[in-house]
């Protein structure tokens, strides 16, 4: 059974993904490490299915939609703020600072 | 009609309630006005006379008329709303109706043309039934509803005219002087209680003397703080300089409330509790002291005053001190006996300057002068237009002078002889003797100058107004008349044994003092020889004086107020009556208003309250919402962050 590698391939995925979100400052790379978070919680979700039930595995398919819808609202968010400021620069998008 | 005797009270009240009601209502129907505001007092007066007569018959000296209970307390204390009459308060009850009386029936004419008529009307019976109150009180917290009352009505009075800020500020002066006064009263009433049991006069007279050894402290205390009471009600020192003030009210006002009635309260009072102040002898002394003083420093403030009234407001200061002298000797009839010749011919004084300057004030109005109608370098030869005033003003200013045969003169002479047979056995009393003495002297000479700047000599007002003056009309006058025969002839209810007389006031409130009598040391017989030169000096201190000040006044060239030249000297200070309300200012008032302006309001109010207290709060709340605001600083990557701290943390604590 593969279910320890894979957990792991799925920790260091996320992990992967969280550093990217907090490191990176474009907004492209930084979504684009939200969906690979995503990815990795559903790999474990795979993983355990296989010792849990076909539950995991359904859960996996809601978690597939959520990050397409999350895709598209995300995209297009980016998109408009580029029109507006002529960068997808992270730092510059802080019109909210208190 | 004893049982009735609250009638009397009544009738004003109800008075002073329809007045009120027409003074919102109607305030031009003045007709009706009168007729109410004269009508309850002569219906009052009725009463009185009725009260009087039955008492005179009557086989014992004092009834008490219960109304209601009151506050009944509790088994130890319990207090009813009942009068006492008795031989006091009757005589006390028919001069406040009969010179009230004729005071309103002046009033009908003085305040004819002013808007506030039936304003002033509701005021005047209201003062009535409160001055009744306080003299027919059988306990002292009844008559303290009057004295706090009459207190009310005199400011009331005193601002009348309140839309001129000097006049509601000689208001305000009035009742803040009072309420220190009051205050007395107040702590004497809560030791006569402790010490005493009872608040009722009849119990403190019975009780006084079996409680108290004469000298001790306690009948002191008691007799001081009232007698600091009767300083603030009575204009004296210290407390008398709310009273020239109080003359920024309508003439009949200061007639009624400010000369004949109400600031005779006091003296009333130490009478009324005289068992008290006979246990305290060293109490009688600062009475009298402080009597023979304000007599004699109120009179030399007199003799440099210009306003008419001024004049006469110091004349009274210095008149109820004499009174004082009077009850601070123990003579108590004495003092009530000048009380009343008191109530006569200054009550005549006021209201004949009240019609001398209706007069001026009339005549300087067409003339289209704002010359002071009350200043007496503005008037001056006033007898060629207005003989009637002028021939009782002369009987008044004689009466108060004390020339014989009129009544200030036994009534004077009586306290002067007091206080010198005293005074062979405590000197102390000698002086105060000769203070009054000096007093006497000055009186007669400033009344000899009102009467000499006012009627004699030539009219300095101008041509112009002299064409308008005119002698007041008979409503005015009649009441004058009646009090010039009471002036001549009020020495005759206690005419002394020299003169043919049987002293009758004087054996009539024996009832009354006759407790205070047994504590006192009678007063020292004096010889024929030492009675007849004390009225020899009396009469020449009034005869010099007169002599002085009409020669004195009508010798100098008297300067309008435009054109008088400044005040030298001692006159000066005179003038300046002492500095005294310049000294109040500096010592009381200022004080007061650092503490307030300084201490209370920009310290504790602005300062601790408003910026620590109120702004603090705020600078916190904004401070800690300053910290809150720094988390919140845009960048996305440091919410993440510290959503990924929180997410460990939360999930540290989830995972064991």
């Amino acid at each position: 059974m593969l279910l320890g590698p894979s957990l792991a391939l799925s920790a260091v995925l996320f992990v992967l993904g969280v550093a990217g979100v907090l490191i990176r400052r474009n907004a492209i790379v930084v979504f684009m490490c939200v969906e690979l978070m995503l990815n990795a919680v559903n790999l474990s979700f795979v993983a355990l299915a296989r010792l849990h039930g076909v539950s995991g595995q359904i859960m996996v398919f809601f978690v597939m939609t959520v990050a397409a819808a999350e895709a598209a609202v995300g995209l297009a968010i980016i998109l408009a703020i580029f029109r507006h400021t002529q960068s997808v620069d992270l730092a510059n998008i802080n019109l909210l600072k208190g | 009609m004893i049982q009735l005797v609250w009638l009397a009270v009544l009738l004003p009240l109800i008075g002073a309630v329809l007045n009120g009601i027409l003074a919102i209502r109607r305030p031009g129907a003045k007709t009706a006005v009168s007729v109410i505001g004269v009508g309850t007092l002569l219906g009052s007066f009725g009463v009185a006379v009725g009260t009087f007569t039955e008492l005179l018959h009557a086989p014992v000296a004092s009834f008490r008329v219960l109304l209601w209970q009151w506050l009944p307390v509790s088994d130890r204390f319990s207090v009813d709303l009942a009068f006492q009459v008795d031989h006091l308060s009757a005589v006390m009850l028919l001069v406040i109706t009969g010179v009230g009386g004729l005071i309103h029936l002046f009033s009908v004419g003085y305040m004819r043309s002013d808007p506030g008529y039936a304003r002033y009307f509701a005021y005047l019976n209201l003062f009535i039934v409160f001055m009744l109150v306080l003299v027919l009180g059988a306990s002292l917290p009844v008559s303290y509803i009057g004295w706090e009352g009459v207190g009310l009505c005199s400011y009331l009075l005193i601002g009348f005219w309140y839309e001129v800020d000097t006049n509601s500020d000689a208001g305000k002066k009035a009742f803040l002087a009072n309420r220190i006064g009051d205050f007395g009263v107040l702590i004497a009433m809560f030791l006569l209680w402790w010490s005493l049991g009872t608040l009722e006069y009849t119990g403190i007279t019975m009780r006084a003397g079996a409680e108290f050894s004469i000298g001790s402290t306690m009948p002191l205390l008691i007799a001081l703080f009232l007698f600091l009471g009767c300083t603030g009600k009575s204009a004296q020192i210290p407390l008398y300089v709310w009273l020239p003030d109080a003359m920024a009210g309508p003439t009949p006002v200061s007639a009624l409330i400010h000369a004949a009635t109400m600031v005779t309260a006091g003296v009333f009072l130490v009478v009324r509790t005289a068992a008290i102040f006979t246990l305290a002898p060293v109490a009688l002394e600062v009475v009298a002291i402080v009597g023979a003083l304000t007599a004699f420093f109120a009179a030399s403030i007199g003799l440099r005053q210009y306003d008419i009234k001024k004049v006469l407001a110091y004349s009274t200061v210095s008149q109820l001190g004499y009174m004082f002298l009077g009850v601070g000797t123990g003579a108590f009839a004495s003092g009530i006996f000048h009380l009343i010749t008191h109530a006569f011919f200054k009550a005549l004084l006021f209201l004949g300057a009240g019609s001398v300057i209706h007069s001026m004030h009339h005549a300087l109005h067409h003339a289209r002068s704002h010359a002071d109608a009350q200043d007496m370098r503005n008037m001056g030869g006033l007898r060629r237009w207005m003989p009637w005033t002028f021939a009782l003003m002369l009987l008044a200013t004689l009466a108060i002078a004390g020339v014989p045969p009129f009544a200030g003169f036994f009534s004077k002479d009586e306290i002067l002889a007091a206080a010198f047979a005293r005074g062979t056995e405590q000197p102390i009393y000698l002086v105060c003797w000769a203070l009054g003495l000096v007093a006497a002297l000055m009186t007669a000479f400033y009344m000899a100058r009102l009467v000499a700047m006012t009627f004699l000599g030539k009219y300095r007002g101008g041509d112009m107004s002299a064409a308008h003056l005119h002698e007041a009309p008979l409503m005015m006058t009649a009441p004058l008349v009646v009090l010039g025969a009471l002036a001549v002839a009020g020495g005759l209810i206690n005419l002394p044994h020299f003169a043919g007389g049987h002293a009758w006031l004087e054996h009539w409130l024996e009832p009354v003092t006759e407790v205070a009598a047994m504590v006192m040391k009678p007063l020292p017989e004096l010889a024929r020889s030492q009675e007849a030169l004390l009225i020899l000096l009396a009469i020449t201190a009034a005869v010099a004086g007169l002599i002085g000040g009409y020669v004195l006044t009508s010798r100098t060239v008297i300067a309008t107020p435009e054109h008088a030249a400044p005040e030298r000297g001692l006159w000066r200070v005179l003038y300046h009556k002492f500095y005294v309300d310049e000294l109040y200012q500096l010592v009381f008032v200022n004080p007061v208003m650092w503490v307030s302006r300084t201490a209370l309001w920009q310290t504790v109010d602005a300062f601790l309250i408003d910026r620590i207290g109120v702004g603090g709060t705020a600078r916190v709340a904004e401070g800690l919402g300053w910290l809150g605001s720094r988390l919140q600083n845009g960048q996305v990557a440091f919410y993440v962050a510290m959503f990924a701290v929180g997410a460990v943390l939360i999930l540290r604590t989830l995972v064991r």
